[in-house]
């Protein structure tokens, strides 16, 4: 079962066209890397897919009632908003707002949600901590766990990871691989092509606001791609300790 | 929450009766309140239930419609600094008003001047919106408000300045400063329907605006419509708030200060700010109010004065405690 599926994607934000004519389809259990080079149009396409941006062609998501896609999808934005110094447990509690009507006090099955969605982030020490306190990376992580905790069968995520240290980016893509494995699907934005290659079960590789490649991680990043779309090389080797991708030198 | 609530409900409550029993005319706690409650014949009914009981129920309408707002403005801005007047509504109203004032409509009948104000306040919001356009940023919003409050205010001043007496000019400047002296049941009467409208239409706002704690972007695909959500905002505070200025003039600073004293205590939640906000504007305006009766009987201190007396320290206060938290 397809949890999102788009077709013919365009978006024109002032008059340049940002994405063009993207297609794409995932389904259940796949951990989805988007990848591409700074202003390839990644933020756009997850953005539009959701319904958030004015497009052209279809989209699944959009196509649904807000309330509708509340449930389908947990997006988690790259711009680390946090307005309130709320304590880190009530932050994640609001990821469940979707699943609670009018008045309604959360119940012992959100609260089993968002307790399983702070273990799962590592963030039982700060639970009671105020957000707006915590350093940039805690606060990434605080954020996750608040999409974790919206419980949808699709999350999808604009670059989770960037400002964390390397234990929690291994422990973040681990977590996104988990949820793949129990047949929820994520897609990330993100720019560490090593831990891409690693943890994700599919790249899709955007450039320019078109997809150049979408498949395997190895299959995508191959040289030819690299030095197309960032114009760099890399050194791959499938080791005894998985798929290890170091990218090395600028293609001037 | 309801040990933040109760202590604040209760606080109301005392203060209200205080407010029933201060006044010029000495009456006894017994006599007053049995005048209030039975009535009858003679002077004291009528000085508490045409007098004292408009004044108090006014303050407490008032201040909670304030507090309220400040609240959802500051909760949908996702900014302690923002304040109901921000969208340019109290300003339009005191246009309104001062218009009324200045054309002789306030003189020739009793509700002209604040029917006026709140068909000042009316104009002043479709202009907002109609500037802020329907899916504009909460920066237009904030852009329309300032800008169009600029403008009642050069025409506020227009028309002072023009004013070939000084008289008017002498009343428009007082009246600007905000008070609940010598008010009727009639004022609370024109006042109420309006706030229950903003009070009730305010109210359902608190999911969206913890959602909105998250950012727009996040809110939005959450499942609540951000344009949806602004436009609640927008008519709610213009309810209240039109109608509050329309009867009181202008009282700054309880939506400011208030839901900014209150905020640590609801655990900073927008959602559990609203109502603790409400109950907390009210308590400052009936405290504001008891005070300038107790402490100049005899001048007519007016009650906006008081607010930005006591709430300027407060708020520099607040932004000297939190200069020190960010260190």
């Amino acid at each position: 079962m397809s949890l999102l599926a788009f077709s013919n994607l365009s978006v024109t934000l002032r008059g340049r066209k940002v994405i063009r004519d993207i297609s794409l389809s995932v389904g259940e259990g796949e951990f989805v890397g988007l990848i591409g080079p700074n202003g390839a149009g990644k933020t756009t396409l997850m953005r539009a897919a959701l319904g958030l941006l004015p497009y052209t062609g279809q989209s699944s998501l959009a196509d649904m009632s807000a309330g509708v896609r509340a449930k389908a999808v947990a997006w988690m934005p790259q711009s680390r908003e946090i307005a309130w110094p709320v304590s880190v447990e009530t932050l994640v509690m609001l990821g469940r707002l979707p699943h609670l009507g009018g008045g309604q006090k959360p119940s012992s099955i959100d609260q089993a949600k968002v307790d399983d969605a702070i273990t799962r982030m590592e963030l039982d020490p700060l639970r009671h901590r105020a957000a707006t306190q915590l350093s940039g990376g805690e606060q990434a992580r605080v954020l996750i766990a608040r999409a974790l905790a919206q419980d949808t069968p699709l999350l999808m995520a604009d670059e989770p990871i960037a400002g964390l240290d390397p234990a929690h980016q291994i422990a973040t893509m681990q977590t996104f691989d988990r949820l793949a494995r129990q047949g929820k699907s994520s897609i990330m934005s993100l720019h560490d092509l090593g831990l891409a290659v690693r943890h994700c079960t599919r790249l899709v590789l955007l450039k320019d606001g078109q997809l150049i490649a979408d498949g395997p991680p190895v299959d995508v990043l191959t040289p030819e791609r690299l030095a197309h779309a960032f114009g760099i090389t890399a050194w791959y080797s499938d080791t005894a300790h998985g798929p290890v991708y170091q990218p090395l030198e600028v293609i001037r | 929450m309801i040990r933040v609530l109760l202590p604040l409900a209760v606080l109301t409550a005392v203060l209200f009766t205080i407010s029933l029993l201060v006044g010029p005319a000495n009456i006894g706690i017994g006599d007053s309140l049995s005048a209030l409650f039975r009535g009858g014949d003679g002077p004291m009914p009528m000085v508490m239930r045409e007098i004292r009981l408009p004044r108090a129920l006014l303050a407490v309408m008032i201040g909670g419609s304030l507090g309220l707002a400040g609240a959802a403005m500051q909760g949908y801005l996702r900014n302690p600094l923002a304040e109901p007047g921000l969208i340019g509504v109290s300003g339009s109203a005191a246009f309104g008003a001062v218009l009324a004032i200045q054309t002789g409509l306030a003189a020739s009948f009793a509700l002209g001047l604040p029917l006026a104000a709140l068909a000042g306040a009316l104009g002043g919001v479709l202009l907002v919106m109609l500037l802020a356009g329907p899916r504009g940023t909460s920066l237009t919003l904030i852009l329309a408000g300032i800008g169009i409050s600029a403008l009642v205010a050069a025409l506020t001043s227009l028309v002072l300045n023009l004013s070939p007496n000084p008289f008017a000019a002498s009343e428009i400047v007082f009246w600007m400063m905000g008070s609940l002296a010598d008010r009727s049941m009639t004022h609370v009467w024109l006042a109420l329907p309006l706030m229950l409208i903003g009070w009730g239409v305010l109210a359902v706002l608190g999911r969206g605006l913890d959602a909105l704690t998250l950012g727009e972007d996040a809110a939005e695909a959450m499942g609540f419509r951000i344009p949806h959500l602004r436009l609640i905002l927008i008519v709610g505070t213009a309810c209240v708030v039109g109608a509050a200025t329309a009867v009181a003039g202008a009282i700054g600073f309880v939506g400011l200060v208030v839901p900014h004293i209150l905020r640590p205590l609801v655990g900073a939640r927008p959602s559990r700010l609203l109502l603790a906000s409400a109950l907390g504007g009210a308590v400052m305006v009936l405290a504001a109010d008891i005070a300038i009766r107790v402490i100049l009987p005899d001048r007519d201190l007016k009650l906006g004065v008081l607010t930005a007396l006591v709430g300027a320290p407060l708020f520099l206060h607040l932004i000297v405690k939190s200069r020190k938290e960010l260190i």
